[in-house]
């Protein structure tokens, strides 16, 4: 007997999701905290994917959303007392929606190259302008407020401990990779991707290729900001340095690392780029180098190898990890 | 309007002498652009790179002068070798790849400048230190040189382009690609020669750039930044654009600064690039689209 799709699909997923979700009862406090940075980095590069790998727009300004998300979560957490988690949410996204209907409106006149730049440009005017008002943002120290409860009105309310945290977090992910999945799945997707394919043809069957691809800047946005907000639930600070294009650009790496247009891959993307990090800010250490010879390389950023294992990918792995699956995952 | 006709003056100069080093830089990121259709992320740490030969050379021998031609030369053969490992693989890959390759370059020499050379800023001496008086200020004389050295060179590009064989050799690269190759250019060489003299460029921008402010590694960063903005408003791969933008921009960058602080004047140059998005996407001074 053979498996249908569906089945090994759902059925891999819900293992996907158990098995990340008992992660944290096992394991110790530092990599629980790693594993849920990973999947709100995760969140953030799925989002882009919508953007890279179903429109064909590679956008280099995620870290405006992410950062407005996580202003917006900022504001309303130092503001309602006592500090309400949907309101923070609210606020978050409403942030975030509002900075990516500004971008989407300029951005998407441009294509290709011209995009990118354009959207790292729009990126780095919020940077500034989060950096220098420093009375509302906080400038360079950013802001830090409290945790929230995780509370629904009427029936229960209990403060955040990491699991519940972790849980919350996983939730929220895996609720938007089904949400973004369906999308892409959509007519609306669809039409995404034939603009991905040939815009010209697209244009000229008749379809209005301007505002798909506004909605789907503001939609990816959208999910950027979340991410934010969960960034910002789970550390209580927001800072400018988020909102600095480099975020965005490792938002891009983790897409390409993983495997673009596959929803799934940026998130595996992300946990691997992050897991190199750690493992070659242990490395780079005089304890490990000193043996081998190497001390004179303690000290080197994880970046530098991190860097040129990314220029490797792109040069000889242009489909990404788990670009491999692509068809499947999509079907 | 409380401001004196003396701030005026001094900040048109001012302008000027910042758009000729951001012409610089900004026609060396158009050329490579315009010709290879590359984007360079790794522009700024070129830079960054050049004006760091620059401090160890001017250590070692204490001319500014030879520190000028070795990071220049240091960095173009540098440029060469990286577009050769990295780029050439990627030649006919969608353009996009090129951003990305670049940006990972950009990441490996930025983290590989700040382990080796320590965030500690360096300084190089100005070569002449002569002053005269504009109004209230001692105005260096060196600001001056800069903007005179910036223009010869992208004169000396322009002249080279128009006149030099190996020039026509690089306009009919980027006029058809195949055909040149057909007619017996080399075309591959002709790329990496073009990559290189961009990067060298951009080395020499870092080292005229380097006794105004400090040399670290993140110095490129700031550049890039500002130069993509002057290509996308100058109109990508458009010299002549380039460079009027870089003036038009600095310049307003340099008035609005005597109304606010420095850090935030920055936003008027997104202003003028919004404004250009919007009414003229393919750029200023460009009068067709690509």
């Amino acid at each position: 007997m053979k498996l249908r799709h569906p089945v090994v699909f759902w059925v891999g997923l819900v293992v996907v999701v158990l098995l990340l979700a008992v992660a944290p009862l096992v394991l110790p406090v530092f990599w629980r905290r790693l594993l849920t940075e990973i999947l709100i980095w995760g969140l953030l590069a799925m989002s882009s994917d919508l953007l890279i790998g179903y429109t064909g727009m590679v956008s280099f300004g995620h870290s405006a959303f992410f950062g407005l998300g996580m202003y917006g979560a900022a504001a309303a957490l130092l503001n309602s007392n006592p500090p309400n988690l949907w309101l923070a949410l609210a606020a978050g996204l409403i942030a975030a929606a509002a900075v990516a209907a500004f971008v989407a409106y300029f951005s998407t006149r441009l294509r290709d190259i011209y995009f990118a730049i354009t959207t790292l440009i729009f990126s780095q005017i919020f940077y500034v302008i989060i950096f220098t008002w420093t009375s509302l943002t906080g400038g360079e120290n950013g802001l830090t407020f409290e945790r929230p409860a995780l509370a629904v009105p009427g029936l229960f309310s209990q403060q955040f401990t990491a699991t519940t945290l972790h849980w919350f977090v996983l939730a929220v992910v895996t609720g938007s990779y089904l949400v973004l999945r369906r999308i892409t799945q959509s007519p609306f997707g669809m039409v995404l991707q034939s603009i991905r394919e040939n815009e010209r043809r697209t244009r000229a069957v008749g379809y209005p290729v301007e505002r798909y691809k506004i909605v789907a800047v503001m939609l990816s946005g959208l999910f950027a900001g979340l991410a934010g907000v969960l960034y910002a639930l789970q550390n209580e600070f927001a800072a400018p340095s988020f909102v600095f294009f480099v975020v965005s650009g490792e938002t891009v790496i983790y897409n390409v690392i993983g495997g673009v247009g596959t929803l799934v891959g940026p998130l595996a993307g992300a946990g691997f780029y992050l897991l190199l990090r750690e493992g070659f800010s242990r490395l780079f250490t005089i304890k490990f180098l000193a043996p081998l010879g190497l001390g004179g390389l303690a000290g080197m950023s994880y970046l530098v190898p991190v860097g040129l294992i990314f220029i490797a990918i792109v040069i000889f792995l242009p489909q990404g990890l788990l670009g491999f699956a692509r068809r499947w995952l999509n079907r | 309007m409380g401001i004196p006709f003396a701030h005026f003056v001094i900040q048109t100069l001012n302008g000027i002498v910042s758009g000729m080093i951001l012409a610089l830089v900004a026609s060396g990121l158009t050329l490579i652009f315009g010709i290879m259709d590359v984007v360079n992320f790794a522009h700024g740490e070129f830079l960054m790179l050049g004006a760091y030969v620059g401090v160890l050379t001017f250590a070692a021998t204490g001319s500014f002068w030879l520190a000028l031609i070795a990071a220049s030369l240091v960095i173009a053969a540098f440029g060469a070798a990286v577009y050769l490992t990295t780029l050439r693989p990627l030649l006919g890959r969608d353009p996009l790849t090129t951003i990305l390759a670049t940006f990972g370059i950009s990441l490996v020499l930025q983290n590989y400048a700040l382990w080796q050379f320590g965030p500690v800023a360096r300084k190089i001496e100005e070569p002449f230190t002569g002053q005269f008086t504009l109004f209230y200020l001692d105005y260096p004389w060196y600001r001056l040189i800069i903007a005179g050295l910036a223009a010869a060179i992208i004169g000396g590009l322009w002249l080279f382009l128009k006149f030099g064989t190996y020039g026509i050799w690089i306009r009919a690269t980027t006029q058809d690609r195949v055909m040149a190759q057909a007619m017996g250019i080399p075309v591959p060489w002709v790329l990496t020669g073009v990559f290189a003299i961009g990067s060298a460029m951009a080395a020499a921008s870092g080292v005229l750039f380097a006794p105004l402010v400090g040399v670290d590694h993140a110095m490129g960063v700031d550049w890039i930044l500002r130069a993509f903005i002057v290509v996308v408003v100058g109109g990508m791969g458009n010299l002549g654009g380039s460079i009027a933008a870089a003036i038009f921009i600095s310049l307003l960058d340099a008035y609005s600064s005597l109304w606010v602080s420095p850090s935030q004047s920055i936003i008027v140059s997104f202003v003028v690039l919004i404004l250009t998005l919007l009414f003229r996407p393919t750029g200023l001074f460009a009068p067709t689209p690509k």
